[in-house]
Formats: C-alpha cells, structure tokens, sequence
C-alpha cells in the first residue's frame, strides 16, 4: 500500500478499478466527472482489464446498461449525482427490485431548481425507499475503503449499494490517501459469483410480473435482506480492518459519547467539522459527544437507540430536508428513540454548498445546551432575505420567480427585484 | 400590452446577465444572430419565450430579454411545446446543446417534429459537453479523444440533420456562429415558419473541441438549385454531410395546434348523454342508468 497525493475523485477511481469492475457506464455529470473519467484513464492504460467502459446518453442508460450487465453476471458500476440520480430513479427502484448488485458512487450535490451543482444530501436522499443500500463517507480514505466494502455486501446479499460522498468538498479535494494494493483487494474481494444470471445453458427471464398474489412477500424479502445487511455491514468492516487496518464503514461510529449529555449525529464530511467543534466544547467541560451514522440504509434501529439513548438532549444535523415536514434523517433517529424521555433537535445546514462552520455549529451546539434551540432550525438561513421576498409575494400576485427576486436582492443579479 | 419601441433594435434584446461562456465561445455568435433575428423581425419581448436545458448553450435564454425558462437537462423541447399549446401567441424558441438534445433529450427530438408543433429548436452544436468540460457527445466524431475517450471515441456521429427530416420536421437548417449573417437569416425564416423548425448551428467551443478554423475553411452555402421543398434530395444533402449552410428542406403541413382548432370546431359541444348511450350500445350494458 502506498500513501499518495491524490484528489478524493481520483482516488477512488483507482479503488474501484482494484475492485475489478467489468462494466463501467456512465454519463458526466459534476461533481462526479473526474471518478469515471479517472476509470477510463485506467481502462486506457490497462490497469483497469477486461473492463467494458460505456458512455450512455443518459443516466437513465447508465442504470438500465448496469441491470443488463449485472444479469448478464458482471460486476457492474456507475456512478452519478444530483439531477443525474433523479433521472435513473425508475431504474434503480428496477435493479434493488430485482436483486442486482450494482455498485454506485453518488458525488452528493443539491436536486434543482434552483440549479446548483454544490454539496447536500438531497440527491441520495430522495432515493432513500429505492432499495439500495446507502453508505456515507466521512472522508475520502472512508469513500475509497467503502468501495471494496460495498461489492463484497452486494455481491453476498444481492443489493445494490449506494456510497455517498459529500461532491467537492471530499471528491475534488487533494489529500494524502492510500489506495489499497490489487493483491490485498483480490483477497478481500473474491470473483463475483451472481445469485441469479441470464446462462443460455440454464435459460429464465428476470424480471416477473407479479400481482397481489405475492406482491407484498417479494417485497418483504426486499426487506429482509436489508435487515441481514445490518449484520453483515458491522462483520464485513471488521474483515476490512482485519485485512487492511483501517476502521471504515460498519454502521456508525461515535466519537467522546462516553458520559455525554449531549450528543449530534450527522453523516458524511461535515462530521470532521463538528468534531472539532465538539473538541471545543469539550475543552470548556460540556459533556457532549457525536455519532457519525455511515449506514442510512439499511436504517441501524438498535445501534442507533445503543448510542443515543443515554442523552439527554439529541440533535441531528442534516444537509437534506424534507419540505412540509423537516428532518429525514431525524425522522428516523426519533422512531428508534421513540419512547424516551429526550430533547430532539433537528438542524438543517449546508444546503447547495453553503459552508458549515465551526462558529455556526458552537452557537448552536451552546444554544441547544442552555435550552434555546427550537426543535427545528435551518442553520445561518438569512430571515430578512426571506421576509422580503415574503413580502414582494403579499404585495403582488406576480411576484415572479423567487429564485430570480432572492438573487437580485442580494445584488448578485443586476436590476431590482421582479414588479 | 408592450410600451417598448415599435422598431427594436438588437440591443433591445440584451438581459442585464453578461453571457459568461468563454471568450472566442461560439454561442457568442449565435446570441448575436438571435438578437439581430428577433429585431428584424420586431419580436415583441413579452410575447416571445426562449426555452432551454442545461449546458453552456443552455445558459442563453438569461441573457436575452423576453421571457425565458432554463429548464432541465433535455427537457427544453417538451417544455417549449407546453407554452406554445397553453399560449400559441407566443413565438417559442427552444435553445439547447448537441448532448442537451441529441443524448439526454433525443427522445423528445422525433415527437416535437412529426406532430409538427410550432416552434423553433435552435441547437449549438459544438460535437461536444462543453459545461461538464469536454466529453464525448453524439455528435462527436469517431475516434476523437476526450477526458471519456482517451482512447478515442468508437462510436458513429448522429446526422441530426437526416435525424430531423427522417422524424418530420418541416423546416431544417444548418447555420454556424462564424457567419451571423446567415444564421441571422435562418432563424427569421425559421420562426416565420409556421410549424417545427430546426436549425443546426455549428458552434466551436473553444475552450474543449475547437473546430472554428477547420469548419470556417469546410463550410459553403447550400447550392441555390437546391429544391427545399424535395425531401429526397434534402436526405441526400443531409446524409452527405459536409458542411452546407442554409435550408435544407421545407414543408407546409398543418401544425398541432392547427389540429387542435380543427379538432374543436368538429365538436363544439359534446353531448354527455349521447356519448354514453353510444358507449353503453357498444358495450351491450347500459352503464350508470336503469336498462328500459
Ligand atoms: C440529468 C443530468 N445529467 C447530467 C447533467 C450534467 N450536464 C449538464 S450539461 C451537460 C452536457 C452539456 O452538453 P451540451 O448539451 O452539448 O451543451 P454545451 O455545454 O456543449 O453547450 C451535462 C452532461 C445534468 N445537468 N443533468
Ligand atoms: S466550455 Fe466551450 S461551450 Fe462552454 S462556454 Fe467555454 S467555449 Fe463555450
Ligand atoms: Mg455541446
């Protein structure tokens, strides 16, 4: 294993070629171009064979190239973002359906409109009910390390796997990384072996119709082997620390929880941030702690209640949300707290590339300790901007757009707001 | 109602966003054509929609003062189509790149044109995806080299301009940002054209697949014996390729909206009690009512 200079992106594309894809499809699309054009660098040179690498139209293609691929018994993988994601959903809800273990990088980015191609959560949680498994990454050697993770649980179960890291922030960002050797990849990750193949020697079609007669029992199987994924994730990762060194993946991770009163849970790379934050705060003798929750899907129930159960006071800090209710991943952390006497707090932060900052998360970290945090927050939202836009909208029944009027009001677009 | 000036002038058309593409960027060249169209033809700003996706080409509807709509990747045609049926006083021109809607998009291509809605489809064809930097689009040429490709591209170029004739456009053209003049001419022609218009306008990004000195030193006019109206010899032009500027094919057929109208006065008032005496008659059951 070598320690290289390398961007997040670049990274793990050298990753997934030790993982020997043999189909590669997929349409450009930021944050994750450099990922599969970093693959294809690989195929070119041969690192990378046999190796099948397409460019499809459409990321509706990429998805429905990689079902194909994956019945036709390769291992296959794509990778995708934001609106990219949005337009393969038909496909994915197809390929978790009918159990094939594809392998996805999601680079996450905001969904539109507005058009933004910067960092939330929004993308991969839209596609949270699909079926696939979903895994995110704190940091980039947590991405890469995902990766091999993810094929072997794919492959062993029959799911596809999503591994979600943060677009920019960790996919174009150059750090010191060590990408695991062929060698030790190939022992970690044995040949795939499909569960069910398109073989002319034995011939079956994928991809029944079935009626209310078995619906509900082929989808609870669906179920199920999401519910074995919460063994195998935790078992898997400790193979992977056993074979490499490294503590990445399993289905959480909690950091100075011991004794704490107060503790947030978030996923992928803002958790660096808070963690620093929570070091702050510490230093000043509060009792607070973090969970870093790797596994969104399958949803860890237990291990989830194990880690915070004991707070006091619970906060999640999402970079999604869910419009007309609030947190998601809240939602999820309360139902496997339900029944305890807690404080939940949910924080909408970062959302299309706004920074969180350190400062941010200490004021509301301290406000949420002295009993002034509100039980739903949007971190740093600028109220007067929305109030005047509120206030353009009362005042006329053509406001215009919004986006449009909140850009002119900031001065970013020249010309007063919309009449 | 309008208080501009009867008589505009290309400026008129000028947003308040400076276009940020590249300097050199063909688009540059076809945003001026467009602007000199739209004030020859006097196009009244608040009555005429510039609809596009996503892509460089994609960022032009912001910089033109009538009404616009940046929609989603490949999804600048079925919009476009929406605001001409909802208001056919509008002039629609959807604006778009070759993988807008030549890849994403192209299954919305061969609808938009045989039901022959009228609108103009402007797309700046570059051969490549110059917002997400330079890959491979299916208009690129076989073999050529990018960030997807670095062995060179194995796939064969779309004829878009075989590909609009075959799905029944009835005006198709071919400009290039490098001779306004011509472009300025088309897009006139194809938005007076009543029905599906489509301009292919060669547009060199600079900054990815620059082809301008190369396409400026291929391109010559459309023969003037040329018949637009011979959809035959408009394939053969078509499928020769080159690079041939001007009308390739034009046809008078009745757009969808003529066929709605016509459709209405068919059916001024439909009778519901008939309709279902007829339907109850096929199906030999009366539905909803007691059988006499
Ligand atoms: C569903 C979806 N997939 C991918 C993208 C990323 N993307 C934006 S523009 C573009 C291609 C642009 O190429 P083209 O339409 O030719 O426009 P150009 O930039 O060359 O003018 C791509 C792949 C996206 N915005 N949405
Ligand atoms: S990248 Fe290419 S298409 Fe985009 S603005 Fe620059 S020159 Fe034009
Ligand atoms: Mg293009």
């Amino acid at each position: 294993m070598s320690v290289r200079q390398m961007e997040g992106a670049r990274a793990v594309a050298e990753t997934v070629a030790a993982c020997r894809p043999q189909v590669v499809c997929a349409y450009p699309i930021t944050p994750q171009t450099h990922i599969v054009e970093g693959l294809g660098a690989l195929v070119k040179t041969g690192t990378l064979a046999p190796c099948e690498f397409v460019n499809v139209e459409s990321e509706f293609a990429a998805m429905s190239v990689a079902i194909g691929a994956s019945a036709a018994g390769a291992r296959a993988y794509t990778a995708t973002a934001s609106q990219g994601l949005l337009f393969m959903t038909e496909a994915l809800y197809n390929a978790s359906g009918m159990g094939l273990p594809i392998v996805m990088t999601v680079a996450n980015r905001a969904i539109g409109a507005p058009i933004n191609i910067w960092n939330d959560h929004s993308d991969a949680m839209s596609q949270r009910d699909s079926g696939w498994i979903q895994l995110y990454a704190e940091t980039n050697q947590e991405a890469m390390d995902l990766h091999p993770q993810a094929f072997r649980l794919a492959e062993e179960l029959s799911v596809p796997v999503m591994v979600c890291m943060d677009g920019f922030v960790l996919t174009h960002a150059f750090e010191a990384l060590e990408v695991p050797d062929q060698a030790a990849v190939d022992a970690f990750l044995p040949p795939f072996e499909p569960r069910q193949v398109l073989d002319p020697d034995a011939p079956l079609t994928i991809g029944a119709m079935v009626g209310p007669e078995a619906f509900t029992e082929v989808r609870y199987l669906a179920f199920h082997r999401q519910r074995e994924a919460l063994t195998r994730i935790p078992e898997i990762a400790g193979e992977f620390r056993a074979a490499f060194g490294r503590d990445s993946g399993g289905l959480l991770h909690t950091y100075r929880c011991e004794d704490a009163t107060t503790v947030v849970l978030a996923m992928g790379s803002v958790l660096g941030t808070l963690k620093d934050a929570v070091d702050g705060l510490r230093d000043d003798g509060e009792r607070i702690g973090v969970v870093g929750l790797t596994s969104f899907r399958p949803f860890p129930m237990d291990a989830v209640r194990e880690a915070l159960g004991a707070a006091e006071r619970v906060i999640v800090l999402e970079r999604a949300f869910s419009v007309g209710v609030g947190g998601i991943v809240s939602a999820n952390v309360h139902m496997a707290l339900a029944g305890l006497d807690q404080r939940y707090h949910t924080v909408i932060a970062g959302l299309g590339g706004r920074a969180i900052t350190g400062r941010s998360l200490r004021a509301m970290l301290l406000d949420a300790i002295g009993g002034r945090l509100d039980p739903l927050v949007f971190l740093d939202l600028d109220r007067g901007l929305v109030d005047r836009e509120l206030e353009r909208v009362r005042g006329h029944r053509r406001s215009g757009p919004a986006a449009e009027n909140i850009l002119r009001d900031l001065g970013i677009v020249a010309g007063g707001p919309h009449r | 109602m309008s208080t501009a000036p009867a008589t505009r002038k290309p400026n008129d058309y000028k947003s308040d966003l400076k276009p940020i593409w590249c300097p050199g960027c063909g688009d540059f060249g076809v945003l001026a054509s467009l602007y000199r169209a739209f004030a020859q033809m006097n196009l009244d700003p608040v009555n005429t929609v510039v609809v596009s996706g996503i892509g460089c080409s994609s960022r032009l509807p912001g910089f033109v003062s009538t009404y616009g709509v940046h929609t989603l990747h490949g999804r600048a045609l079925p919009v476009a189509m929406g605001v001409k049926l909802a208001n056919p006083e509008l002039t629609v021109v959807a604006v778009g790149g070759d993988g807008d809607g030549f890849a994403i998009g192209a299954g919305h291509f061969p609808h938009a044109a045989r039901r022959n809605v009228d609108i103009t489809y402007l797309v700046m064809d570059n051969e490549i995806y110059g917002l997400t930097k330079g890959q491979v689009s299916p208009t690129s040429l076989t073999d050529q080299k990018a960030p997807s490709t670095p062995w060179g591209n194995l796939e064969t170029p779309l004829n878009t301009l075989g590909f609009a004739i075959a799905s029944g456009a009835t005006f198709v053209a071919r400009g290039a940002s490098f001779n306004t003049k011509t472009l300025t001419e088309l897009i006139v022609q194809a938005v007076e054209h009543k029905g599906f218009s489509y301009i292919d306008a060669m547009s060199p990004c600079v900054m990815f697949n620059n082809h301008q000195e190369e396409w400026k030193e291929l391109v010559t006019d459309v023969a003037p014996d040329h018949d637009s109206a011979d959809k035959v010899a408009a394939f053969d032009l078509a499928l020769k390729g080159g690079f041939k500027l001007g009308i390739l094919y034009r046809e008078l057929r009745p757009t969808l909206g003529d066929k709605y109208d016509a459709l209405l006065e068919r059916t001024p008032d439909s009778d519901a009690a008939a309709m279902l005496d007829a339907f109850s008659a096929r199906k030999g059951v009366a539905i909803g009512k007691p059988v006499a």
